[in-house]
């Protein structure tokens, strides 16, 4: 991948808080435009790894690249970047976990002082009603509920239009409607060119979202790949199940599962009472990837 | 946007939260002039030279107000703002870092002033207050509530680093206010404190925003008592001015955006 089409380079990351190692040698390459899905258990260095590329925590070891940018040089001394650092800002959208509200302010108010920030920011009305947050335009934000607030969390990223996103966790606290809302948000930020990095505990939403998953264990990415890929998830023995005729549930597992159902049906004569034909979930492969680490 | 635009956004913004904080706004801006309704009910009379027990506690509480403004109330602020990651979120953004303090500049002056013109006025229409009354006193007023202000200011931006969690911070830093209040000569006659507490209360600024506002609001005559045996506004000026320059470089060099767990 050429420096031109890779938004996040990362070679032999390292990270260590006094004993404990948070990431150990980390490798990571996230192309221009793509959905970039982060997954792994708490402690297993998903948020270290996303705030050292956000420029919030310094690394012990390796060479980060982020849009260009090596992100440690963001903020100077004391949080005053230089204005190589301010331009990079400028590209870069951070949803962070749980930050700080302004409790006094308005949804509008807060929406619209953050547009003033970047050179060309998107229509803060727009913005807000992309997040679905209109009809509280003017409410006070500690009157939000807590997906609300997240969504406003959501609406103060994308403001200025970045090039690349990152949102940690960012569905935490949705209702399944609002969280299908948001999946179709980050599908348009995908269409209109944004690269996104995602981090989440939801796999259906990394399947649903995601180009890649990589998945962190132990400070380690042990894992990349298409949701669909990953972990010989396609190559992965099939497990058919059916109803005997005595309302006995069978199942079987196997390489060839359209040859299995095709002798059920030749033994049920037609319908194979409650058949299903089922892969390993991505939370099947994942669950096994994380336990096979510890 | 320009960043001296960004910066009245960001004031704008910051009294907006004040003003709409109902308890805030009533216990900052009223409680210099509570304190001068409670010392006005106690202390009658004269402390001498025929001034009045509230003609001279008014400018240990006028300086008391631009104290809790600049530092107390700032230190406090900032340091939940640093523990909720409202500071991080900032830091998140092209935003010029320093708007941030500008913001916070300009809601501590609104604060500031307000709640010295309501003191001034309960003072001057319950207790007879003499507010100064020649061009060179306000002048004198201003440049030292302006320098104190600031000295205050920045003091509170650099300690809101001490406190660990937003929590703590109100324990941290209200007794630092409360000391320096009792050995400043706010709530009593400064020259009746004991020697060794005027020298300590010469190292920080309270004391000297004081000594220069009673040089505003006593006769000249009456500086004979101080200290010194006069008001100095040129020591008043220098021992200001070096707590900005200390403060600053304090700030500067010791300010954190993220609390110790964020690493």
């Amino acid at each position: 991948m050429s420096s031109e089409e890779a938004a996040i380079r990362v070679r032999g990351l390292r990270k260590a808080y006094r004993d404990t190692v948070a990431v150990d040698g980390l490798d990571l390459d996230v192309a221009r435009g793509e959905t970039f899905a982060l997954l792994g258990p708490n402690g297993a260095g998903k948020t270290t790894t996303v705030e050292i590329l956000e420029g919030f925590r310094r690394r012990d070891a390796g060479e980060v690249t982020v849009l260009d940018l090596d992100p440690a040089t963001a903020n100077g001394a004391r949080g005053t970047g230089s204005d190589a650092a301010r331009r990079w800002r400028r590209r870069v959208g951070i949803v962070l976990q749980g930050t700080g509200e302004f409790d006094e302010l308005t949804v509008g108010e807060v929406v619209r002082h953050f547009a003033r920030f970047y050179p060309a920011p998107d229509d803060p009305a727009t913005v807000i009603d992309r997040v679905g947050l209109t009809a509280k335009t003017r409410s006070r934000t500690h009157t939000l509920s807590g997906g609300q607030k997240r969504r406003l969390d959501v609406a103060l990223g994308i403001v200025g239009r970045p090039e690349l996103l990152f949102l940690d966790e960012p569905t935490t606290g949705f209702d399944p409607e609002a969280r299908r809302d948001f999946w179709e948000l980050i599908r348009d930020l995908r269409t209109a060119g944004t690269t996104i990095v995602l981090t989440t505990h939801y796999l259906d939403e990394a399947e649903a979202l995601a180009d890649r998953v990589g998945v962190i264990a132990a400070g380690r990415l042990i894992a990349v790949g298409a949701p669909r890929s990953l972990g010989d998830r396609e190559s992965a023995l099939a497990t058919v199940s059916w109803r005997t005729g005595e309302g006995v549930w069978e199942s079987t597992e196997s390489a060839t599962p359209t040859a299995v159902v095709a002798d059920l049906a030749a033994r049920f004569g037609g319908e194979v009472p409650g058949l299903t034909v089922t892969r390993p979930t991505l939370e099947d492969v994942y669950l096994k990837m994380i336990g096979s680490t510890e | 946007m320009s960043a001296a635009s960004l910066s009245l956004n960001q004031g704008g913004l910051e009294i907006r939260q004040f003003l709409r904080s109902r308890e805030q706004v009533t216990f900052t801006l009223a409680f210099p002039a509570i304190l001068i309704l409670v010392f006005g009910a106690i202390f009658k009379g004269t402390i001498g030279d025929g001034v009045t027990f509230t003609q001279y506690f008014v400018t240990g509480m006028i300086a008391t107000g631009l104290m809790t403004a600049g530092f107390q109330a700032l230190a406090i602020q900032i340091a939940i703002e640093r523990d909720r990651g409202v500071l991080k979120r900032f830091l998140g953004t092209p935003m010029p870092k320093w708007v941030y303090f500008a913001g916070k500049v300009l809601m501590v002056a609104f604060i500031a002033t307000l709640e010295t013109v309501i003191l001034l006025g309960v003072a001057t229409l319950l207790f007879g207050l003499h507010l100064p009354d020649t061009g060179t006193k306000w002048l004198t007023f201003l440049w030292v509530a302006a320098l104190g202000t600031t000295a205050c200011t920045l003091c509170g931006v650099a300690f809101s680093s001490v406190a660990h969690t937003g929590r703590s911070a109100s324990a941290v830093v209200t007794p630092v206010a409360l000391i320096l209040q009792f050995i400043s000569g706010v709530f009593f006659v400064f020259t009746d404190l004991p020697g060794w507490m005027q020298t300590v209360a010469s190292a920080f600024p309270l004391k000297w925003m004081c000594q220069g506002l009673r040089a505003v609001f006593l006769p000249a005559a009456f500086g004979a008592q101080e200290p010194g045996g006069g008001y100095h506004l040129g020591r008043v000026a220098l021992a200001l001015g070096a707590w900005c320059v200390l403060a600053l470089v304090l700030c500067l060099t010791t300010f954190r955006w993220t609390t110790k767990r964020d690493g």
